[in-house]
């Protein structure tokens, strides 16, 4: 993290030990608690894992149809586990770009993301500026991000407002035929799996 | 209710005073239903600690840019619980 970035982020941090504090004098649980929590939650959370079942879903049409059509079916077949809505998780919902279509992934009204394969979420993702404009001017905002798409290609922007967390499965990139699973995975990037680049 | 993909619906033009996750740029707002995602509780019950929780199916609602905005050529898809909808 940058300086500035440390420095944006003070006031939230305040804000959010200040409810911490309060939630531990109540008794409902302790920093103890908390930090292992989170220690559970980052220790194996990363875009890699996103980008192994986008790099798997390239080289495996069933697999591409299932990771479409069941996200939590598909990562657990890769060997990630998510927890469903009902037990604190969430239903992963795979989003694919094609030659027409380039989808963006935003939550407008909090940040939800799915954590566990793209890793914690970038400071720009919670911004009010990303999360104000993508659903307004997405071509705009991606262009920022030095995503120039053709005309002929429709933007879908998918808001996260339930249980639901969207991953954007990227176009494979051509010339690409020979790769490996691993060597296509390394292509991937975290912000291909959100839609502000394009692989 | 249970609507199919392809049902067209229109966002309730509603201001309730606790929380909700409907965000008020699709209020009043007509789309159409992408995918039906699946039945969880209600957040604006969860939230207000209502035990048990209405549980409702969610829908992932697709809208033209245009319509929200007055201009745009893009989709913009919001997840929305039943109690959010009206059918068309």
């Amino acid at each position: 993290m940058t300086s500035s970035e440390h420095h944006a982020n003070r006031p939230a941090a305040a804000r959010t030990r200040q409810l911490e504090e309060r939630l531990i004098a109540a008794g409902l649980t302790s920093d103890d608690e908390i930090d292992g929590f989170l220690t559970k939650l980052y220790a194996s959370a990363s875009p890699v894992n996103g980008a192994v079942l986008a790099a798997r879903a390239w080289t495996d049409p069933a697999y591409r149809e299932l990771l479409l059509a069941d996200g939590n079916a598909a990562a657990a077949e890769a060997g990630f586990s998510l927890a469903p809505p009902d037990r604190g998780g969430y239903q992963l919902q795979v989003v694919a770009n094609t030659g027409h279509v380039h989808n963006v992934i935003v939550c407008t009204l909090c940040s939800c993301y799915p954590v566990s394969l793209l890793g914690p979420s970038p400071g720009w993702y919670k911004s009010f500026a990303y999360r104000s404009r993508t659903v307004r001017e997405p071509r705009a905002v991606l262009a920022e991000f030095g995503v120039t798409l053709p005309e002929t290609v429709r933007i879908s922007v998918w808001d996260s407002t339930s249980e639901a967390r969207y991953m954007v499965l990227p176009a494979r990139p051509a010339g690409t035929d020979r790769l490996s699973a691993g060597q296509l995975a390394a292509l991937v990037t975290r912000n291909g799996l959100i839609g502000t680049a394009l692989v | 209710m249970s609507l199919p993909a392809g049902a067209r619906v229109r966002v309730r033009a509603i201001d309730p005073d606790h929380h909700t996750r409907m965000p008020r740029y699709v209020r009043g707002q007509a789309g159409e239903v992408f995918a039906v995602l699946g039945r969880w509780p209600l957040p604006d019950d969860s939230a207000r600690g209502i035990v048990p929780p209405r549980v409702e199916a969610c829908y992932a609602v697709r809208f033209p840019a245009a319509d929200l905005w007055g201009s745009g050529d893009h989709f913009v898809t919001v997840d929305l619980w039943e109690s959010y909808l009206d059918q068309l």
